[in-house]
């Protein structure tokens, strides 16, 4: 007997058109499949340090993320990350990080599926989201790098500040508040539509 | 709202929050050495003070990780937050020992 592939598609395929309808200044695209891995390991313990160096990168501390590479490093919690990068090198990532690892203790899971990441910017970023998030987004609060995991509308997300003030964010949301999420976004910004936004 | 310090990611909204019950009940060491009343003791009494109580809470929404706090049932002010193995801080001032989060720095 054969089981039948199912075709791969990505919970926002289908808004594109619905996002292509925001004010300038509120730009929304999804960026999908990116490959995300899950990082649980003690900071600082032989098995960090693996990571570390096999990544070039120094894991981030409470609320920030590592931007610099093409793998993006979210702190989630005390002995959490977030692994995020570009589509399709779940495999090689995970082999890197097992062979660096050894038998120290940690552990890496794929976790790709769980999340879809909506890229946002333009100047109205920062007030569209005040409308359903509680978390300060001045620059002096939450400066370029911060990774809030959060709620915005109700939904659970993971926001990671990605230029000065907020004029570029990512968000980090479960596949299954994807369309909530994204019809909340488009509801939120309509009323910016047609102005000088 | 209220907010709430957790000890990783500062001040947050409280429902970005869930309730543990009392803290510091520890797991009897033998269980099998319990009788009836003590392993309902165990399991189904807790205290009820009016004032400063030790309490489990945990960040389900934000870093997901259970923490403990010194909670004035009275007022519902947070005197402290603290490490879940940590032992109950001494406290009987009403006077706030939360830390206070800087914007969104963590608090440690
Ligand atoms: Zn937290």
């Amino acid at each position: 007997m054969t089981v039948e592939t199912p075709i791969r598609f990505s919970p926002l395929s289908e808004w594109q058109d619905d996002f292509a309808q925001l004010p300038t200044g509120l730009q929304v695209r999804e960026l999908p499949y990116l490959t995300q891995l899950t990082l649980r390991v003690a900071p600082g313990s032989a098995a960090a340090k693996a990571v570390e160096s096999a990544l070039d990168i120094t894991l981030p501390g409470p609320l920030r993320a590592e931007l610099s590479g093409d793998v993006k490093v979210l702190w989630m919690g005390p002995d959490e990350w977030l692994l995020a990068a570009p589509e399709g090198l779940q495999d090689e990532l995970l082999a890197q990080l097992r062979s660096a690892i050894g038998d120290e203790f940690a552990a890496v899971t794929d976790v790709s599926a769980q999340r879809t990441t909506l890229a946002l910017s333009g100047h109205l970023v920062r007030e569209v989201l005040a409308q359903g998030c509680a978390i300060d987004l001045d620059p002096r609060a939450t400066p370029v790098g911060s990774c809030l995991t959060t709620l915005l509308a109700q939904a659970p997300i993971t926001l990671v500040v990605r230029g000065e003030g907020a004029s570029s964010v990512w968000l980090l949301v479960r596949s299954s508040f994807a369309s909530y999420l994204a019809t909340w976004l488009v509801d939120a910004g309509t009323e910016y539509r047609g102005s000088s936004g | 709202m209220q907010l709430i310090a957790c000890p990783w990611c500062g001040e947050r909204e409280e429902i970005e929050f869930h309730y543990g019950g009392e803290a510091h009940i520890a797991y009897p060491e033998d269980p099998y050495a319990l009788d009836d009343e003590q392993w309902a003791q165990y399991v189904f009494f807790r205290d009820n003070p009016k004032g400063p109580f030790a309490e489990r809470w945990v960040h389900s929404a934000g870093c997901r990780r259970w923490f403990n706090a010194l909670r004035d049932t009275v007022t519902h002010e947070f005197l402290t937050v603290y490490g879940i193995g940590a032992e109950r801080p001494s406290h009987t001032s009403t006077a706030p020992a939360a830390p206070r989060a800087k914007g969104q720095e963590a608090s440690r």
